[in-house]
């Protein structure tokens, strides 16, 4: 059976031909970048025009460019670097929305004694900017919003945000991990001091990502070692991902005028034919400010893991913000915070799309899910009497 | 992904007794849309026997596999029968549940406890749906907390979490849970205590005449239908003196039966500490 994978939000496949840019670093080339020999001294060449072509995406410098091991490790440092660089500042502003590398560890920094504001979201998953003005202080260290989200594709003003948050002379942190290679970003212009991306979220291997900390912002390194990274990131580079982040962010750069020509145009028809074919769904997210490749959608009266595996029967990958698939008990965070009603929370699923989509897998999908709505409509004990739900606990 | 067994995938794909019943006898309703899974179960009966059972179930696929299983295991039983099922013989049934999806089964077996009241005409809800609410976010009580911890012999506030839905969410009721767990495996231990034998409150006299008794009735028969046999010398505080006799004496797995066998039965029934030496 074909897969049709449109689960691209959660990882990509390796570009061939990032592949074959990495492949011989994990062969013959297996010298370390720091060494004197020309041996190593070829790999340290790779990493810095890795590093160039990483810059060259996001228009910084590429002594702005940190390599990390993923995008978790660059929000956390970020993050801390802000927090410690500037002891006498106690307060966080960040939003409901984040991805749990950014929520978790405000909340966990709560316990240790910071200040945080969450900002909520309305509900198109947008933020109240009146609001995010509102909360800064003083002693404000550091705002941290996404530049757009994993679940909805919902993405934020970041230049009007940046004006804001700027003007106060407080640091500005974005975890763009779904942002990069979706989205022109131009650092010259938008004036972030930490942001944080991730190679396999744009056709790169998992293990590798990037931070961008502009110049003359105060840092302080989590990994503490050697000189590598300019004393930011102790520790051997991981040449063979670096050197495959530099190609799929040459390559993404490329792609990118498709991502927001073919590759929306296959996700408006996605979502275009799934709304007409199936009743009683809605969108979530923002309808306009999106991520060209994120439709997310919310099947009333069904639960998302039901649909997940019936698509999977199908060879269809995609995801849900339902209770059921994450562990947890209660359905994601983003839509929560946005507000989706509890009828249709609990069926929300996620496709997102890549350079790699075709139309037949589309219409695939299009011809497929609505059998699959259908029959799990007639399973359900709330289809036949309208919303009202039995028992107890509501 | 979760590790669903072959049975649980084949129940959620192919659902057995799918629908409403409209002329059912019992109809029993749990769950919400908010908690993210619902179970209405519908029973036909024949007399006092489950003639016919069907579901409609909003949920993931352990909660449509746990319903269609607990419809084809009811079907047939007396309603007796049918209110001894626990949510563990329905895992059972299929193969087992991931730990985090063992509430569907609970729920499985709330709505068939909650349709046999329907037909037995009585209107409140089961006592223990009635009890104090512990978990505001999943309208999780009390006794529905006490009744899993007991029977599925629960031990963190996880595993009620993973079987009721308790904890959950906000986590407020965290503290709440973890009192209900050291109560229910504190009266628990209390009742097998007083089930053990006290070991450790024998007089040296009481010692001597519970290792005899146990020797006399139990270990000498024993050896004896093997042509060996077995004397008690002297009970020494701790130390069980004994003498072989028979083919015993010559057998050359005797320490084996003195210390795998003898000293195991008696630590087991007399006191732990006791040591069994051949003189």
């Amino acid at each position: 059976m074909a897969i049709i994978y449109l689960d691209n939000n959660a990882t990509t496949r390796v570009d061939p031909a990032v592949f074959e840019a990495m492949a011989p670093y994990l062969t013959e080339l297996y010298g370390n970048p720091s060494s004197m020999h020309t041996f190593g001294g070829q790999v340290g060449k790779a990493v810095t025009a890795a590093r160039e072509q990483v810059a060259a995406l996001i228009g910084c410098q590429p002594g702005e460019v940190v390599f990390t091991s993923c995008g978790t490790e660059g929000d956390n440092t970020a993050i801390r670097s802000a927090l410690e660089a500037q002891p006498e500042k106690r307060h966080l502003v960040t939003t409901k929305v984040e991805h749990p590398a950014v929520l978790n560890l405000a909340n966990h920094l709560v316990k240790k004694g910071y200040h945080l504001t969450t900002l909520g979201v309305d509900s198109q998953g947008q933020l109240d900017l009146d609001e995010l003005k509102a909360s800064l202080r003083d002693d404000t260290a550091l705002v941290s919003v996404m530049y757009a989200n994993n679940e909805t594709g919902t993405v934020f003003p970041l230049p009007a945000i940046a004006d804001l948050v700027k003007s106060r002379g407080i640091l500005l942190h974005t975890d763009a991990v779904q942002a990069v290679g979706k989205l022109p970003i131009d650092l010259k212009t938008l004036p972030v001091d930490f942001l944080v991306l991730s190679g396999h979220k744009l056709h790169g291997p998992k293990g590798v990502g990037a931070l961008y900390v502009r110049r003359g912002t105060p840092f302080r390194p989590s990994l503490i070692g050697g000189h590598q990274e300019g004393g930011r990131r102790g520790g051997t580079e991981n040449v063979p991902g670096i050197v495959a982040l530099g190609k799929a962010c040459e390559m993404a750069r490329v792609h990118l005028p498709e991502e927001n020509t073919r590759v929306k145009a296959l996700r408006d028809r996605l979502e275009a034919g799934l709304l007409a074919a199936v009743p009683d769904t809605l969108l979530n997210g923002h309808p306009t400010d999106r991520l060209p490749n994120t439709v997310s959608l919310s099947f009333k009266f069904v639960e998302g893991e039901a649909i997940l595996l019936l698509l999977d029967q199908l060879g269809i990958c995609a995801s849900s913000g339902s209770a059921c698939t994450s562990g947890s008990l209660e359905p994601s965070h983003v839509l929560r915070a946005m507000g989706v009603p509890f009828t249709y929370a609990h069926g929300s699923i996620r496709f997102s799309l890549s350079r790699f989509t075709t139309e037949a897998e589309v219409d695939a999908v299009v011809a497929g899910v609505p059998g699959i709505i259908a029959r799990l409509r007639a399973m359900s004990p709330f289809r036949d009497d309208g919303a009202e739900p039995p028992g107890r606990g509501t | 992904m979760w590790d669903y067994t072959d049975k649980v995938k084949e129940h959620f794909l192919n659902p057995r007794n799918v629908g409403k019943m409209d002329d059912a006898d019992g109809v029993g309703e749990v769950g919400s849309l908010a908690c993210g899974d619902a179970l209405r179960l519908f029973l036909k009966m024949d007399g006092d026997r489950i003639a016919d059972a069907t579901f409609q179930t909003f949920g993931c696929g352990s909660a449509i596999a746990s319903s269609s299983a607990l419809t084809e295991m009811v079907k047939g039983l007396t309603l007796d029968e049918a209110l001894k099922i626990t949510n563990k013989d329905i895992a059972d049934y299929l193969g087992g549940l991931p730990k985090e999806k063992m509430h569907c089964s609970v729920m499985g077996r709330e709505a068939l406890e909650a349709a046999i009241n329907n037909y037995r005409g009585i209107e409140a809800p089961t006592p223990e749906l009635d009890g104090e609410v512990v978990c505001e976010c999943f309208g999780v009580t009390e006794p529905q907390i006490r009744r899993a911890i007991e029977e599925n012999d629960l031990k963190a506030v996880e595993d009620v979490t993973h079987y009721t839905k308790a904890g959950g969410g906000c986590e407020r009721c965290i503290p709440d849970i973890q009192r209900l767990l050291a109560e229910v495996r504190g009266a628990q231990e209390r009742r097998a205590e007083a089930e053990r034998p006290t070991p450790k409150k024998l007089t040296n006299l009481q010692r001597i005449q519970r290792v005899q008794q146990v020797i006399d009735e139990e270990i000498r028969p024993r050896l004896q239908a093997d042509g060996g046999d077995l004397e008690l010398v002297d009970v020494d505080g701790l130390r069980v003196l004994v003498s072989l006799r028979g083919t015993c004496a010559h057998c050359p797995s005797s320490q084996l039966t003195l210390k795998g066998g003898v000293e195991a039965r008696l630590r087991e029934v007399v006191d732990p500490e006791l040591q069994v030496e051949e003189v």
